[in-house]
């Protein structure tokens, strides 16, 4: 895709331009808090003060960081094999199926620390499964997983709408959820970590689990860039030919990354539904895994990226939580702005600022920009 | 007797459900036939439905809504063309951006100006389209069977029901009987051939948005205008992906899309109307299972089930020029 362009140094490639990108998302962001009436820079100090102030907003934004690290990962690994998995919120949605139905079996039963492994392996296979049609269709039948996963996305609410109010709900209960877990089925917190810090949390969901993303963030790395199996899902990414003619099965390769996907994006589930609300309720993604778009494409797909924005984006929602109080007109949907803006501007326009970034480098230091190699073209 | 008024009640409400739906899925038959995918209707349609409804609320005029939506529509239509004919974006992320822009921008802007919840206020007859009488409706309502099929199915609709039916062999006639329809054809088949003949690939997919961006911005004013009184907030609730789907579901084809249209329409019509009553034969069916069987089908069709859904073989491809 960036066949056009010259070649930047990969600082960059790697730095400037997400930040460049980043920066004019943040500034049309902006200009839509003008437009409500409110000061743009107040906006930012509240919704800071409010993601990081206190030891309790650092929780609240680590929290909803875990889901976002997931559901970006997933997209991610997606990603490197060139299929764009929207179905992120599906399958976390499903993969909440898997953990709730460990929990309900072993909660009263076993200890926390065997259910977890396998809530872990429930969520895993649950959203697994969830990904897997679609996958099998783009591989087997050449149906387009964007337009499949979509689909699915629906489908999955609406079959977990009918299994919370037909099957799960407990007899003479209104409310569309399953019962609350016992203390097998509730994940500990971590608000201890950040005490010893020296930060004072009253209580916050800020469980486990993150430990758990931050060592999916590891294994995705070590998967994608130092196994044969990363390998071959970066080759078909890059160019299906070629691993076609490296004899790299397509079908295989497009299932077992889309597999990979859906299990992290059903691990997600494990944060909200164990870890903190300790029971399925409707709609818990609450837009997780479209967060995860957002996530890994301003984390360029690679984990060490992936994790910050994750965090940024945690800083969104617990900021804009905060925000919400101090200026009324700005409630929790300008983060969905944002999202679409960094989406926009780090995902589809990524390649806007490029050629005047080109030109500035061609002109302060030309090496620098690989001229010499375009001069021989006479281009 | 009584069957037959059900029946046509149900019809009834199946035209006005489609309706969106229909408007929607032309609108994106314009853009992926030029080759450029868009699952932004949904957005686009949103944005719309606002900008009809706030301009409505403002002026007191549905022209006005009407106008406003179409601006706004094709603004975010210009928006997806500028990131993936321009900049040779991802066109599949470039629509989830602005799915997501128009769902927290309307309500933000909805909160802002109207403090009513995100909604905008609520409009009277006059500021909307209202049902129009085709004449002798009334007079030809005690006729059996052809009378309330006129006076109650075809007559009492608003104008932007005749205009999305009209506008179906409009998009026929555009699409494969004028010049332009056949560049647009070319351009989402083979842009080279077309760059080749000298007419501008650029040029071609940017028109074609900016039609998709005007039907949006139709498909959102029917919503806010003429369905209901006012914008509310989240109010395509997905109807943008079904009418994808219905676009997929009828191979990128005018007429098929109609039909399309209209069965999804009718399901979720029958869907309300069955809601808790057991069916013969099959017994009671679940409403989420009625919800989600134009995705169901059309996940079947793209599986090639039904049929192949071969989408335009530029599509989704940004064009390079060679060099």
């Amino acid at each position: 895709m960036s066949a056009p362009y010259a070649k930047l140094p990969a600082w960059a490639d790697y730095g400037l331009i997400p930040l460049v990108n980043l920066a004019v998302a943040f500034l049309v962001a902006g200009l839509v808090v003008m437009l409500v009436g409110e000061n743009p820079i107040r906006a930012a100090a509240i919704l800071i003060e409010g993601a990081l102030g206190r030891g309790q907003n650092i929780a609240y934004t680590l929290y909803y960081a875990t889901s976002f690290i997931f559901t970006g990962l997933a997209v991610a690994v997606a990603f490197h094999c060139s299929l764009f998995n929207i179905g992120g919120e599906g399958q976390a949605y499903v993969g909440g199926l898997g953990v709730a139905l460990v929990c309900l079996a072993f909660d009263s039963v076993l200890p926390w620390w065997l259910v977890f492994p396998l809530a872990v392996a429930g969520a895993a296979v649950f959203g697994a499964a969830w990904a897997f049609i679609p996958a099998y269709f783009q591989a087997k039948r050449g149906s387009h997983i964007v337009i499949t996963t979509i689909m699915f996305n629906f489908i999955a609410a609406s079959l977990m709408v009918y299994l919370l109010v037909n099957v799960l709900k407990p007899a003479g209960s209104q409310a569309p959820q399953t019962r609350t877990f016992v203390e097998g089925g509730q994940l500990p917190k971590l608000n201890f970590l950040l005490e010893a810090f020296g930060l004072s949390v009253r209580s916050a969901p800020f469980n486990l689990s993150f430990l758990l993303a931050l060592l999916a963030a590891f294994l995705v790395w070590v998967l994608i860039w130092r196994t044969r199996l990363g390998y071959e899902i970066r080759m078909r990414g890059f160019s299906p030919r070629a691993a076609r003619y490296a004899g790299v099965s397509e079908t295989r390769i497009v299932i077992i990354a889309m597999l990979i996907s859906g299990a992290l994006a059903g691990m997600m589930a494990l944060n909200p539904v164990m870890g903190d609300q300790n029971r399925l309720q409707m709609d818990f993604v609450t837009g997780a895994g479209f967060v995860g778009i957002a996530v890994a494409l301003m984390g360029r797909s690679h984990p060490a990226g992936i994790v910050p924005a994750a965090i940024l984006f945690g800083m969104l929602y617990q900021g804009g939580a905060e925000l919400a109080f101090e200026m009324p007109n700005i409630s929790r949907d300008m983060i969905v702005i944002i999202q679409g803006l960094v989406i926009l501007f780090a995902g589809a326009l990524e390649h806007m600022f490029r050629p005047t970034i080109q030109t500035l480098f061609a002109s302060l230091s030309p090496r620098s920009a690989g001229i010499e190699a375009e001069a021989g073209k006479g281009s | 007797m009584d069957f037959f008024t059900t029946l046509i009640l149900l019809l009834d409400s199946t035209v006005r459900l489609s309706v969106p739906l229909l408007l929607a899925a032309l609108a994106g038959l314009y853009s992926e036939r030029s080759g450029v995918f868009d699952i932004g209707l949904e957005g686009k349609m949103l944005a719309g439905a606002f900008a009809a409804g706030a301009m409505a609320a403002v002026t007191g005029s549905a022209w006005a809504g009407l106008g406003g939506a179409i601006v706004v529509s094709v603004f975010f239509a210009l928006v997806h063309g500028f990131a993936s004919i321009t900049h040779r974006g991802n066109q599949i992320v470039s629509g989830v951006a602005i799915n997501f822009i128009a769902a927290g921008s309307t309500i933000i802007l909805g909160q802002a100006w109207f403090r009513q919840g995100g909604r905008t206020p609520s409009l009277p007859g006059t500021a909307r389209f209202g049902a129009i009488e085709l004449p002798f409706a009334d007079a030809v309502r005690d006729v059996p069977v052809l009378g309330p099929i006129y006076s109650e199915l075809i007559s009492g609709h608003s104008l932007i029901v005749y205009a999305a039916f009209l506008l179906v062999p409009f998009t026929w006639w555009v699409l494969f009987r004028t010049r332009f329809g056949l560049r647009l054809r070319a351009v989402g088949e083979n842009p080279a051939a077309v760059d080749t003949a000298g007419i501008s690939v650029a040029w071609l997919r940017y028109r074609a948005v900016m039609c998709t961006g005007i039907l949006t911005g139709l498909a959102g004013t029917y919503l806010a205008l003429a369905q209901n009184a006012g914008f509310v907030k989240d109010m395509t609730a997905g109807r943008g992906f079904i009418a994808l789907a219905a676009l997929i579901f009828a191979k990128w084809r005018p007429v098929p899309v109609m039909f399309a249209c209209l069965l999804f329409g009718f399901l979720d019509a029958f869907a309300i109307r069955v809601q808790g009553t057991p069916l013969p034969l099959i017994g009671q069916v679940p409403v989420q299972f009625m919800q989600a069987l134009p995705y169901i089908l059309t996940v079947v069709l793209l599986a090639g089930f039904i049929g192949k859904a071969i989408p335009p073989r530029a599509g989704g491809v940004p064009y390079v020029k060679e060099r």
